[in-house]
């Protein structure tokens, strides 16, 4: 909401001396964002100019200019060399003969832009022609203002080139913009940021001036004739509580609005359109009541609010036919004829146009929920839905009517009717039971219950300190009927905090009573994400959208459960709507991109969920909010989250050790994968088992490890990607990955680790080679060999392994180390040579190995 | 040496046996035990170990002078033809000698293995300003790294971390947090819907259902702090990602102020940005808190120097002086209420703020691409701990 500061001091005293900044300041130190500062800071001459020709010239950058000559009367190149302005633009929004604006050399604009004569695309610019935002007055960069667009064709039609924009955009006034949030519907209103202005600077008696509190004339049977006839409203609320329709009539419709309202209304970031329009939109940003100007001559006699019948349609002001639903509230011609939505967009059959010149305001009061919804169902948010919403005094309806009747009298030379409609089915607010200590309780600042009373009362609160329910720390409050939001102690409490000042406000630190630390699993996921970085590996996070075809880019099997992916209604990109089912999914693009950016070398990882919904996503409820919902009810609530696991993803391509003056670098292999899910269960204490998995997409059906806990839980997988899937993905040759289900290795580690006790006799060691079929797994000789080897057997390391001439084809040669030690002896050659040919007759049975 | 050879007789010498009883002492054949000679051949042996330069020469010059085949090996071995008489002064003449030499030998010994060492570790130099990385450092991604470090923070001071699911209920996302199908402040969420539209789920827009979760299923007092992934339908660009990261604290317990909240923030503030950091609070709105407030801190850059308007605006700031930290506020009595807690019992707080921003405030990261875009040069120049 914007606000010029001599809009703000009419309605309040301003602070001698006070800028924008300050006004902003002080805004701000009562809880009301500073947005932005528009004008002020701008230094001209910045006059009006009409385009007289221009020439359009083709760049080597493809970008076309156009080499413009200007008429900005007796200034510039006219004053000092007697020929008309020549300007580079950018822009080719405008026909030669448009006025436009532009800024001469020696000018500064917003930013501490200095203006100069400069060298651009082959010519000297004399200045500039201007988009809005280039001068404070908007954000629109589309193109240069167009000024018979800006502020209406008539208007422009007054202007002659040299004249002073400045002025006539009123640029040299500063306007303090602040967001409003939606608790303070109010305050998009130059009345309701006057009041917060009044308040930041203490609430000094007579210090503010209601714009609203103007005389109306008591309503009478004579006005137009309105029923309110909401038969289904919504969560019990009527959809029109409050109705005023007022006419003028016999405005001159060639009159314009006053040049001070259009500037005003230009500052505001509106345009002018026409005395009619203009007024309805000068008082909503007075005093916050969006109005709307039928055209009398266009109605048929009465007016009636209702809710759409189904299938009904309504074509709205910006030429749009819209399907209006049962849940639109709608103005309707003698209750059939559709008018408007009401509180979002008049229609075009009973706008007021360039003939009209008998005018009937309306001032009414719509149900916020109702209008949301419309402004939302018809994705118009306008400036009357955005104030509805939020909440319209209800009691400002009739005085925003009589402001809009004076300002046509005034300027448009109309009658007021004498008739004056108010159905006002509004109720007055109960007073709130207040216990004035309770501010001080939720803030933690000693409020006395003078100053609590004396805010209420500046608030406009109506206090009552006697009477029923009232005691010594009770009170009675009744909010001002602009503050729907005020309801209980907090919000009370926060009007007291914020007027008193937030900056009172201690800083008192908490002490909790002590916590239980970190979980395990919380600490288990750091070990897993440290001991990766540890060996060697960077941690990346990436999004989880990926596409549709990425399953069988993959080669998942048509039933895998990792094609049961979550789909968004609304993705970003169309082509990535569904979210990933394994971290691998979306940490190929992280590859890939770092491939494309020339690291030939990448190994990285990333930790995160994954969603795995199984199947069709169930229903969550959506339970009342006004009692904690019961059990079931919150199990079917939990129930409905589908599963996200959290797993941990590995990719590696290129060199995993680097080549150097120690000799070649080594690429990564499918080893490296392993390894790298060793240092994870070596970090978590957790012992995997490592397996030959054939059929695991997305991995290379010969070198993929199927990884294990010792009690046949799948951990995950763990190897060199598919060649096919690396073609697919446009992944390096050899890339290799793992991924692993870190919830099923955190509980894994959750139980302690029972130590063994060791030996110190001396060890003694044993090697044996063995002959096996190359398609017997290493995993599955050693594990026999353990079998039989007997306790006293310290550790296996498999040290070489042949395959080639010197052994029968179809077969290799695995050689291992074997170290015996007894806990209570030193063991003798013959007692390890007994164990060594046990655990060889094992893997000879089980393996069908041979000792060689 | 082995006893049995050495005490064989050994006919085809030419030289006497030296061993037998002392039947036939003969002064011409124990020349070898003359004091001159023995002398001489320990000025022989000194001179030879002065001059071995090596331990290989050291070597040959002990076999020479200490060896059985030595001069005094030789005399020392016919004191036994001596009669008992001699045998004394011989032996003692012999065995002061021998020491002598065994000394030399000894003192030379160390001195040559010293000067080996030396000569070793000048030779064994190399140049260690070589690369000596074959493996390549890993790293942690620092949005982990700012998480864990305010994490533990308050973690230490007796808060304990809580999480939740990243696709979420609706109602848990929004309506138990005071924020109904119809709030406006619901419309300004750009929220990521599941197909079909009314599974009532969503990507979480915010951390916040955690704090739901955990007043649902724990009785006060509470205190959490929820780091994780939130998700809005934004466009990446410099200030903005569709997928970023937020950490909130939530404290439900008996008499819990403002003034708490205030603490609690001021806290996070300096765990981030430094003791000395300063804050400012003001009102502002959030469906979830009533009271609520807005934390702006001093800017570390400007320190608070308003430069708006100037040329050079602060960078860091945009020229206000203070940056602003994140919402936070009172918890809402109807969303205590709806988490069966109550609030004429208990009070609580709430705050939060976007990980990727304080990220880039603490550590200059200038735009928002980095931090998502997973090069693994932005992860790797942050290491294990910020």
């Amino acid at each position: 909401m914007r606000m010029p500061l001599s809009w703000l001091a009419e309605y309040t005293d301003l602070a001698p001396g006070a800028r924008g900044a300050d006004v902003a300041a002080s805004l701000v130190s009562v809880g009301l964002e500073e947005e932005d500062l528009h004008g002020g800071d701008l230094k001209g001459p910045l006059v009006v100019g009409r385009v007289l020709d221009f020439v359009v010239e083709p760049q080597k950058n493809g970008k076309k200019i156009r080499w413009c000559t200007v008429d900005v009367g007796q200034n510039g190149q006219m004053l000092t060399e007697g020929k008309h302005q020549e300007i580079v633009c950018g822009a080719h929004n405008f026909e030669v003969g448009d006025l436009v604006v532009v800024v001469l050399p020696g000018a500064v604009l917003p930013g501490n832009f200095e203006i100069a004569a400069r060298k651009t695309y082959g010519h000297v610019s004399n200045g500039m022609i201007c988009a809005e935002d280039e001068i404070g007055l908007g954000h629109d960069h589309e193109g240069i203002i167009v000024l018979s667009r800006l502020l209406g064709e008539e208007k422009a039609a007054a202007l002659s080139p040299g004249d002073d924009a400045i002025a006539l955009l009123g640029l040299g006034e500063e306007t303090v913009e602040t967001n409003v949030t939606p608790d303070r519907g109010y305050c998009f209103s130059v009345r309701g940021l006057a009041r917060e202005y009044w308040h930041a600077q203490g609430s000094p008696r007579g210090g503010y001036r209601d714009p609203a509190a103007i005389a109306v004339p008591a309503p009478n049977g004579d006005g137009y004739t309105v029923e309110l006839k909401d038969e289904t409203p919504l969560e019990g609320n009527e959809g029109c509580d409050r109705y005023v329709a007022r006419i003028v009539r016999g405005i001159d419709p060639s009159r314009p609005s006053p040049s001070w309202m259009q500037k005003r209304l230009t500052q505001m970031g509106m345009r002018p359109i026409s005395l009619a329009v203009d007024v309805t939109n000068y008082v909503m940003l007075a005093v916050g009541q969006p109005l709307h100007a039928f055209d009398v001559d266009r109605l048929s006699g009465s007016i009636v609010v209702r809710r759409a019948r189904a299938g009904e349609t309504l074509t709205t002001l910006d030429d749009v036919e819209r399907t209006l639903s049962p849940e639109d509230l709608l103005i309707t011609d003698g209750g059939e004829h559709p008018l408007a939505i009401a509180g979002v967009m008049g229609g075009a059959s009973s706008e007021v146009a360039a003939t009209t010149t008998d005018v009937l305001v309306e001032a009414a009061h719509f149900d916020p929920t109702t209008v949301a919804r419309s402004a939302r169902r018809h994705r118009l948010a306008t400036e009357a839905s955005k104030r509805f919403e939020r909440g319209v005094d209800p009691k400002v309806t009739a005085a925003a009517a009589q402001l809009a009747v004076d300002l046509l009298v005034e300027h448009g030379g109309g009658t007021p009717d004498p008739g004056v409609t108010d159905v006002d089915h509004t109720t007055d607010r109960a007073a709130y039971r207040l216990d004035v200590t309770e501010p001080s309780r939720i803030v933690g600042v000693d409020y006395p219950r003078e100053r609590v009373l004396g805010i209420l009362r500046d608030l406009g609160c109506e206090v009552v300190e006697s009477g029923e329910g009232a005691d010594d720390v009770h009170v009675l409050v009744t909010p001002p009927s602009w503050r729907p939001d005020l309801v209980d102690a907090p919000d009370y409490a926060e009007e007291i905090a914020r007027i008193d000042g937030y900056n009172n406000i201690p800083s008192v630190t908490p002490t909790p009573s002590g916590g239980r630390g970190l979980t395990h699993s919380q600490k288990a996921r750091r070990v897993v994400a440290d001991a990766l970085a540890g060996a060697g590996l960077t941690e990346v996070l990436s999004y989880p959208f990926v596409s549709e075809e990425l399953a069988d880019q993959l080669m998942l099997p048509a039933d895998d459960d990792r094609r049961n992916a979550v789909r968004l209604a609304n993705p970003l990109s169309e082509e990535r709507p569904l979210l990933r089912t394994s971290i691998l999914a979306s940490l190929v693009d992280t590859l890939r991109r770092n491939v494309a950016r020339g690291h030939k070398d990448v190994a990285i990882y990333e930790l995160g969920l994954v969603f795995r919904p199984g199947g069709p996503l169930g229903t969550a409820p959506i339970p009342s909010v006004a009692s904690r919902p019961d059990a079931e009810t919150l199990e079917r609530l939990y129930a409905a989250v589908p599963a996200q696991p959290r797993r941990v993803g590995i990719l590696a391509t290129g060199l995993i050790e680097q080549a150097g003056w120690w000799g070649p670098g080594r690429p990564a292999d499918w080893s490296d994968m392993v390894a790298a899910v060793q240092a994870v269960s070596a970090a978590l204490a957790v012992p995997v088992v490592v397996a030959n998995d054939a059929a695991h997409a997305p991995w290379h059906p010969g070198r993929c490890a199927r990884i294990t806990l010792a009690d046949g839980t799948l951990v995950g997988h763990a190897g060199e990607l598919h060649p096919k899937v690396l073609a697919a993905l446009d992944l390096p040759a050899r890339t290799v990955a793992a991924e692993l289900d870190v919830d099923v290795l955190v509980r894994a580690s959750e139980e302690p680790v029972q130590a063994r006790s060791f030996s110190t006799f001396p060890p003694a060691m044993t090697d044996v080679a063995l002959l096996v079929r190359s398609d017997v797994a290493a995993a599955d000789v050693e594990a026999a060999l353990r079998s039989a080897a007997g306790d006293a057997l310290e550790s296996i390391v498999l040290f070489d392994v042949y395959e080639g001439e010197r052994v029968e084809a179809g077969h290799r040669s695995l050689a291992y180390r074997l170290t015996f030690r007894a806990a209570d002896r030193t063991l003798t050659t013959e007692e390890v040579n007994g164990f060594r040919d046990a655990a060889v007759a094992a893997a000879a049975a089980r393996t069908g190995a041979v000792q060689r | 040496m082995r006893r049995t050879t050495d005490h064989a007789p050994n006919e085809s010498s030419e030289r006497t046996p030296m061993s037998g009883p002392n039947t036939n002492y003969d002064p011409v054949e124990v020349s070898a035990l003359d004091p001159a000679n023995i002398d001489a051949a320990v000025e022989e042996a000194l001179a030879a170990i002065a001059a071995a330069g090596s331990l290989d020469e050291l070597k040959a010059v002990r076999t020479a002078h200490q060896g059985d085949r030595s001069p005094l090996a030789l005399a020392n071995r016919e004191i036994g033809a001596l009669p008992p008489s001699a045998k004394a002064e011989a032996g003692k003449r012999v065995g002061q000698a021998r020491g002598r030499v065994a000394q030399a030998l000894a003192t030379r010994q160390v001195e040559l293995e010293a000067e080996r060492d030396e000569r070793i570790l000048v030779e064994e130099r190399v140049d260690v300003t070589v690369p000596a990385v074959r493996r390549p450092h890993g790293a942690r991604h620092p949005i982990e790294l700012v998480a864990q470090r305010l994490v533990d923070a308050f973690v230490g001071s007796g808060w304990e971390v809580a999480e939740g699911p990243e696709l979420e209920s609706e109602w848990l996302n929004f309506d138990a947090l005071n924020l109904g199908p119809d709030h406006p402040a619901r419309q300004m969420q750009d929220t990521f819907f599941l197909d079909p539209v009314d599974s009532g789920l969503v990507l979480r827009t915010q951390t916040s259902p955690v704090q739901i979760r955990t007043m649902l299923e724990k009785e006060p007092p509470i205190y959490i702090v929820a780091p994780g992934k939130v998700f809005r339908t934004d466009d990446l660009d410099a200030t903005h990602t569709p997928v970023f990261h937020q950490i909130e604290c939530l404290a439900i317990d008996k008499g819990l102020t403002m003034a708490h909240l205030r603490g609690a923030l001021d806290a996070f503030v300096r765990i981030m940005f430094g003791p000395e950091t300063r804050t400012r609070v003001r009102a502002n709105y959030f469906p979830f808190t009533e009271p609520s407030m807005e934390t702006d801190f001093l800017c570390f850059t400007c320190h608070g120097e308003e430069t708006w308007g100037s040329a050079e605006p602060c960078r860091t700031c945009g020229g206000s002086g203070w940056i602003e930290l994140g919402g936070s506020g009172m918890v809402n009595r109807k969303v205590l209420r709806t988490c069966g807690i109550d609030p004429d019992v208990y009070s609580g707080f709430a705050f939060g703020l976007g990980i990727e921003r304080a990220l880039q405030l603490r550590h200059g990261v200038q735009g928002m691409h980095e931090i998502v875009e997973g090069d693994v040069r932005f992860s790797q120049q942050f290491g294990m701990e910020v």
